[in-house]
């Protein structure tokens, strides 16, 4: 009877730990989740530390990822046809019977 | 994993609520660009034209098409014993994109073409500016479909190759790319780009061999026709940066990293310098790349015998080998005030020596010495564009 008892009473304590295990997970998702919400809503109104007026350098053509469109997608092509590896170059790319 | 996906979807809400105001579509530009490789025992050239117009100040459009004459007596060629050969390949390109406040949804297909190879892509992407316009997050999707073929000698022309009615493959591709784009300074830009892409079916050239021992034959090896997995993925990422020097110029960097499911691994680096000769319409440019990779897992450039593997391969592109590029270019702006529609315009030469190492791919045509000890063969290459833009 007195084994029952402790046994049960294990039983209970493990489920109340597992319970409250599963409670603070939770709430620590929930927590995540909060706190990133309200920080991607607060992005919205970041105050931008390079303002529109001091851009005149990045908007500089100097300054372009794919300055020339036509010639990039032609070396790419040429690196691609004769090397093992592919993408990553920031284009949408294409069939092109490589192999 | 569900905390995972809630955190995506939370992610994906907030790209979706932020409030738009402009965005900014590309330039309206044209390109005509003429290009040439030799290098390798192949010459390719041929004609690129791309031209990009806006609509409404919403939409935009683009067209490209894009032609490869190609000569070749490569030393795969040679080595199984065919002669040089000459073939064209036609592609042309067609892209859509809109722009709605922020965001821009962008639409392509491309469609490739050779006598013994056809290739169609389509792409979808959708890219948002965030945070006063510093960062632009970026997603797109490709699907693409080949069908592979190969030529024949005709059985009543022995003069005359055609297209082998026997032999018609299938090869089907996805492509997932995430990119993101931030403003860090006021002169300092950076980008990363992650990729992955999945080929599946027929991925062999069906012209390449693989070569295996066999002390019968006088040359000690023979040449068989590869076997490639039927299944292809790989996994890509790049990290970029410009920096606005203050005499006006920029230096820019790159690294990739990439790892695929054939157990190639390969890292690619490079930096270069853009500048703008004070007063004068030049720009000169200028760049060094650094690339490599280490073997495929059936990659061998001499197989102990036919059967040794399920799948084996000698495609020198699959071994072990390094490249270095070194990019020297000129660009001369014309009509700066601009000319009648025509707002600017400029006139480029871009030169581009490459030099390939291979560290386990030998020169089979060496057949002085004994299979496998051939010397290791490198070749070097130059790469010739010429092309006018103009901006209206």
């Amino acid at each position: 009877m007195n084994g029952r008892w402790q046994m049960t009473t294990s039983t209970e304590a493990s489920s109340t730990v597992r319970w409250q295990q599963r409670l603070k997970l939770a709430v620590a998702k929930a927590s995540v989740i909060a706190s990133l919400a309200a920080a991607f809503t607060g992005c919205g109104n970041i105050e931008p530390w390079v303002k529109p007026y001091e851009r005149q350098q990045i908007a500089d053509p100097i300054m372009a990822f794919d300055a020339n469109p036509v010639s990039s997608a032609y070396k790419d092509h040429v690196f691609e046809a004769r090397e093992g590896s592919r993408g990553a170059t920031g284009s949408a790319g294409g069939g092109c019977g490589c192999n | 994993m569900r905390f995972a996906f809630a955190l995506l979807a939370a992610f994906l809400a907030m790209l979706l609520s932020v409030t738009a105001s402009a965005g900014v579509l590309p330039d309206d530009r044209a390109d005509v660009l003429y290009h040439r490789f030799e290098g390798g025992g192949v010459t390719i050239h041929g004609p690129s034209v791309l031209v990009r117009k806006k609509l409404a100040e919403k939409y935009s459009v683009s067209a490209n098409y894009y032609m490869d004459y190609v000569t070749s007596a490569s030393i795969d060629v040679q080595v199984s014993g065919a002669s040089q050969y000459k073939e064209e390949r036609k592609q042309w390109s067609l892209g859509f994109d809109y722009l709605r406040g922020k965001t821009t949804y962008s639409l392509g297909y491309t469609d490739s073409k050779e006598n013994d190879y056809h290739a169609t892509t389509a792409s979808f992407g959708i890219s948002q500016d965030l945070f006063g316009d510093l960062t632009t997050v970026s997603m797109g999707f490709s699907k693409g479909a080949d069908t592979v073929q190969r030529t024949t000698t005709d059985p009543t022309d022995p003069n005359r190759r055609i297209v082998d009615p026997s032999f018609k493959e299938d090869v089907d591709r996805w492509s997932y790319r995430v990119g993101l784009t931030q403003i860090l300074t006021k002169s300092l830009i950076a980008a990363l780009n992650v990729e992955t892409i999945t080929d599946e079916g027929y991925l062999n050239n069906p012209y390449r061999a693989f070569r295996y021992v066999d002390p019968e034959n006088s040359l000690k090896f023979r040449l068989a026709t590869e076997k490639y997995p039927h299944t292809h993925t790989s996994n890509s990422a790049s990290i970029t940066s410009r920096y606005f020097l203050p005499w006006r110029a920029s230096v820019y960097g790159t690294y990739r990293f990439y790892t695929d499911t054939w157990g190639i691994r390969s890292n690619t680096g490079e930096i270069g310098y853009v500048y703008p000769l004070k007063n004068t319409p030049w720009t000169l440019e200028a760049s060094y790349r650094y690339y490599q990779q280490d073997h495929a897992d059936f990659y061998s450039d001499l197989f102990p015998r036919i059967d040794f593997q399920n799948f084996m391969g000698r495609d020198k592109e699959l071994s072990t080998f390094s490249d270095q590029a070194v990019h020297l270019g000129a660009s001369y702006e014309f009509a700066k005030q601009g000319w009648g529609f025509v707002k600017k315009g400029t006139f480029n030469v871009f030169y581009d020596r490459m030099q390939f190492k291979f560290d386990d791919f030998r020169d089979a045509r060496d057949t002085s010495v004994p299979a496998g000890t051939e010397p290791l063969y490198e070749y070097g290459a130059n790469v010739y564009q010429v092309f006018v833009s103009v901006w209206f």
